[in-house]
């Protein structure tokens, strides 16, 4: 990947003057890179990685395993695409194994996570059977590490 | 028998001992342990984790119970794989059952490697500014040292001209530290050419610390021990400290012809026995795929050294392009005050550690190293504080 890809991917905020240092590149090719990434949809947004769980609001999460009937033309794309556009699935994928999609949903309780899954979701066409699971507790998400663990620190001058 | 009288006791300390200074480091780490809140770029070991993997070996292996000691050489299966590693890597091949020896860090390594091979007189060529041990380990072999300048003009590559001026017929050996501990300079495959010509010519054996290898940015690494007619008279050392993050594991190796190898192991058996066995299971495990543990770090290594150099370059202060390792060495006399002065000064007044240079030898007096194995955000703070400082400080 793209060195300047991986430093925004680790911090979205990192400045384009910190950047083209960091690259040795000018600070105006770093703005253009930026912006020709956009442009292509190559970077679609930036959001904070937030812990949620340390917020005191009700909100549920859910996995939810789907598997469905693929179709002659366009396999699993049409079936997809219909269920991404609901605004409660946060992300879904098409996976190998037992089921095909795998969806994660977010709800501001179990009632409407499992109202959406039984009125919503199930009653598509083609979608054959739906495996829910609430989630618990986030331990990591998007690569961070949700609780922070006691670290060792290192001496503070060594040879 | 001895009569004299008790009022002068003899000093209970070996002679040799006494003309061996404490490390400045030491101090200087007990001046910024004293300070709070400190950002420290005085730090040499890498701020990355030890990868998970092998931290999940290490448990493993103890769950195994690994817990006894191992031959004196080291577990075989690791000795072949390190020299798998090495013949890959650094294009000399090293035969695993009598050509390398597993050690408890470089450190180890090298007091060995300086022991077998030094006389009491012989004296012992190596560049300055230097990482710390080299001169101390000669003198506790009853060796002299022989500092052999490197300078900023000259990348802080050692030179034949500087070399050969401070060679004797009492030359016995030659320490070489590439990529360099405390400047970042690395050799370029013409240097190492030339460094190994004028051993053979001089008949000097050779120890190469080459413990920051893999750390090479620029071009790629070269080991004088690849060269011809080199071998037999190199004890190539390296480790897994830097390139793996796995300094408290405490585990490294050396690498030489048979007879060189048996001489060290000499004193290893006796004073070591062996390096630990759960850290030699953990570098196994860190061989089974270097290359993607290591290039994460350096990618990292790289980023930060860009910006360091160049903020170095913005506040004035002259700094050689690291070429490797993850130190910087800006030249800080143009302020007026020394290498001391400015990492006192800059610890009290900004709170940001670095070592001053004259720890590594009379020539590092001027510059201080500046580690950025750091978090970039600790970087972005230091080099804004920095900047300040030398603003300051150049002002009045
Ligand atoms: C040049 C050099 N050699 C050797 C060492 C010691 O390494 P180890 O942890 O393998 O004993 C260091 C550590 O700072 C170093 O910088």
């Amino acid at each position: 990947m793209d060195e300047l890809l991986k430093i925004l991917k680790n911090n979205a905020l990192e400045s384009p003057g910190n950047i083209a240092k960091m690259l040795n590149m000018s600070e105006d090719e770093v703005r253009k890179r930026i912006k020709e990434y956009e442009k292509k949809g190559i970077i679609r947004g930036y959001q904070a990685v937030v812990n949620e769980d340390q917020l005191d609001i009700n909100r549920v999460m859910a996995v939810i395993e789907v598997t469905v009937t693929p179709e002659r033309e366009g396999g699993f794309d049409r079936v997809s695409n219909r269920i991404s556009r609901f605004p409660e699935v946060e992300s879904l994928y098409l996976v190998s194994g037992d089921y095909d999609l795998l969806l994660f949903v977010e709800g501001r309780d179990l009632k409407s996570v499992s109202s959406f899954v039984s009125e919503r979701l199930a009653t598509i066409e083609g979608v054959k059977s739906t495996v829910t699971h609430f989630m618990l507790k986030t331990y990591k998400h998007h690569g961070v590490e949700m609780e922070s663990q006691d670290e060792y620190e290192r001496l503070k001058v060594s040879p | 028998m001895n009569t004299k009288d008790s009022k002068c006791p003899r000093d209970p300390i070996a002679a040799h001992l006494r003309d061996v200074p404490r490390s400045g480091i030491r101090d200087f780490f007990e001046i910024v342990s004293s300070v709070p809140d400190v950002i420290s770029l005085g730090i040499g070991e890498p701020d990355f984790d030890t990868p998970w993997h092998v931290r999940e070996a290490s448990m493993f292996a103890l769950e195994k119970g690994a817990t006894k000691y191992t031959s004196n050489m080291g577990l075989p299966k690791l000795r072949k794989a390190i020299a798998r590693y090495v013949g890959d890597t650094f294009h000399v091949s090293y035969d695993a059952d009598r050509e390398v020896l597993i050690t408890v860090g470089v450190s180890e390594a090298l007091d060995l490697a300086v022991r077998a091979l030094v006389n009491p007189g012989d004296e012992v060529l190596y560049h300055e500014p230097s990482y710390v041990s080299y001169r101390p380990l000669i003198q506790f072999a009853h060796g002299c040292p022989v500092p052999v300048e490197t300078r900023r003009e000259e990348g802080f590559r050692i030179t034949r001209d500087r070399l050969e001026e401070r060679i004797t017929e009492r030359s016995r050996l030659l320490i070489l530290n590439y990529p360099n501990n405390p400047t970042g300079a690395v050799l370029n495959r013409e240097d190492v050419r030339i460094m190994a010509e004028c051993a053979r010519e001089h008949d000097l054996m050779v120890i190469t610390d080459e413990i920051y290898a893999e750390m090479t940015y620029n071009g790629s690494h070269v080991s004088i021990a690849s060269m011809p007619e080199m071998k037999e008279r190199t004890i190539f050392l390296h480790g897994f400290s830097k390139s793996w993050a796995m300094t408290g594991f405490r585990i490294g190796y050396a690498c030489a012809p048979p007879e060189l190898t048996e001489a060290m192991m000499k004193i290893h058996q006796y004073t070591m026995l062996c390096a630990p066995i759960l850290s030699q299971e953990a570098a196994m495990e860190a061989l089974n795929e270097p290359d993607n543990d290591i290039r994460e770090m350096r990618d990292e290594y790289v980023r930060h050294r860009n910006y360091i150099y160049h903020a170095f370059r913005d506040m004035g202060l002259p700094c050689v392009e690291p070429g490797g390792a993850f130190y910087a060495f800006p030249y800080i006399g143009d302020t007026g005050i020394s290498s001391k002065d400015f990492a006192l000064r800059l610890l009290e007044e900004e709170k940001v550690a670095v070592v001053p240079g004259s720890a590594f030898g009379a020539c590092g007096e001027g510059y201080v190293r500046c580690s950025y194995a750091t978090s970039l955000e600790e970087l972005k703070e230091a080099m804004t504080r920095m900047a300040g400082f030398v603003r300051r400080i150049t002002s009045c």
